[in-house]
């Protein structure tokens, strides 16, 4: 795109067009065919369902982690080097 | 270049180049969204920064059994965290951190939010409407409420926020899960590294 313009009071139709097939891009099950264009409105309602999903994702996980917390509460503290350490041997 | 009859606005002009510059690199973000969240060191430094809070959490919960509620408050933090890896870059992030200092005035400001926002977005639909149709609009309001601080947003702002805030929440979804495995699976190992 030539032409960024930081004010931006006209958005084009060919920016929203450009954001919203890098939204696509993004989307795990429109991305299956990646050459085929899925219209605005599916992408629309496909990054809706998947931000809801990563949600309740994030929710589901920090209800676990909760109770392992709460369960590992005979140890004073969880071991915040350890796990710096294990984190960083992973990938 | 033609300095010779605009020698006054030159310091202008380099000031506002450099405003210009200052705000292209604000608005960069979006493009190196796919990197930023992807790369293993922020992931890394989030699961750090996750730890950490969650340990203050729980040191300060301690006597009571945060059990039933804890998962709201692990999810608050986490998501405290994950707003401010982004360094204040985004609407999502700013809001996500603004609406933990006033939690109990925001739900009255979501009712009155939802009377006064219809009659504002009446006018802005008749303007889009005409490019856009309504069903595709209606799929763009349920997008703003979604994305935090972003209901109002205009929509290439708009799809630009939800670009990276799928990014970040991707990469929380990683580092929790990668957090949730060593922990469940590990304990033993806590339990040496506290008697040594």
């Amino acid at each position: 795109m030539s032409s960024r313009t930081t004010r931006a009071s006209q958005p084009t139709e060919d920016e929203i067009k450009e954001l919203i097939l890098k939204l696509q891009a993004l989307l795990p099950r429109l991305n299956h065919r990646p050459n085929t264009k899925a219209s605005a409105s599916t992408i629309l309602e496909e990054t809706c369902s998947y931000i809801k999903r990563l949600h309740k994702e994030v929710g589901d996980l920090s209800q676990r982690l909760s109770q392992l917390l709460h369960d590992s509460a005979e140890f004073v503290e969880v071991d915040e080097e350890l796990i710096t350490r294990l984190l960083s041997n992973i990938n | 270049m033609a300095a010779s009859f605009v020698s006054n606005p030159d310091p202008c002009l380099d000031s506002s180049r450099k405003k210009r510059r200052k705000v292209e690199d604000d608005r960069n973000p979006a493009s190196t969204t796919q990197v930023r969240w992807r790369s293993d060191k922020e992931q890394r430094i989030y699961s750090t920064k996750l730890v950490e809070a969650l340990r203050r959490v729980r040191q300060g919960s301690s006597s009571s059994p945060a059990a039933v509620s804890g998962g709201k408050i692990v999810k608050e933090a986490a998501d405290r965290v994950l707003a401010v890896a982004a360094k204040g870059t985004t609407r999502w992030s700013r809001a996500i951190l603004r609406s933990r200092l006033r939690l109990s005035k925001r739900l009255q400001k979501c009712r009155k939010a939802r009377v006064t926002g219809d009659s504002r977005c009446k006018r802005a639909d008749v303007r889009r409407e005409r490019r856009r149709t309504p069903a595709v609009q209606k799929k763009v309001k349920l997008l703003s409420q979604l994305v935090p601080g972003c209901r109002k947003a205009p929509l290439p702002n708009l799809l630009e926020e939800t670009t990276d805030y799928i990014a970040a929440l991707e990469m929380q979804v990683r580092a929790m899960t990668v957090l949730t495995e060593l922990l469940s699976g590990a304990p033993a190992a806590n339990r040496l590294n506290l008697t040594s």
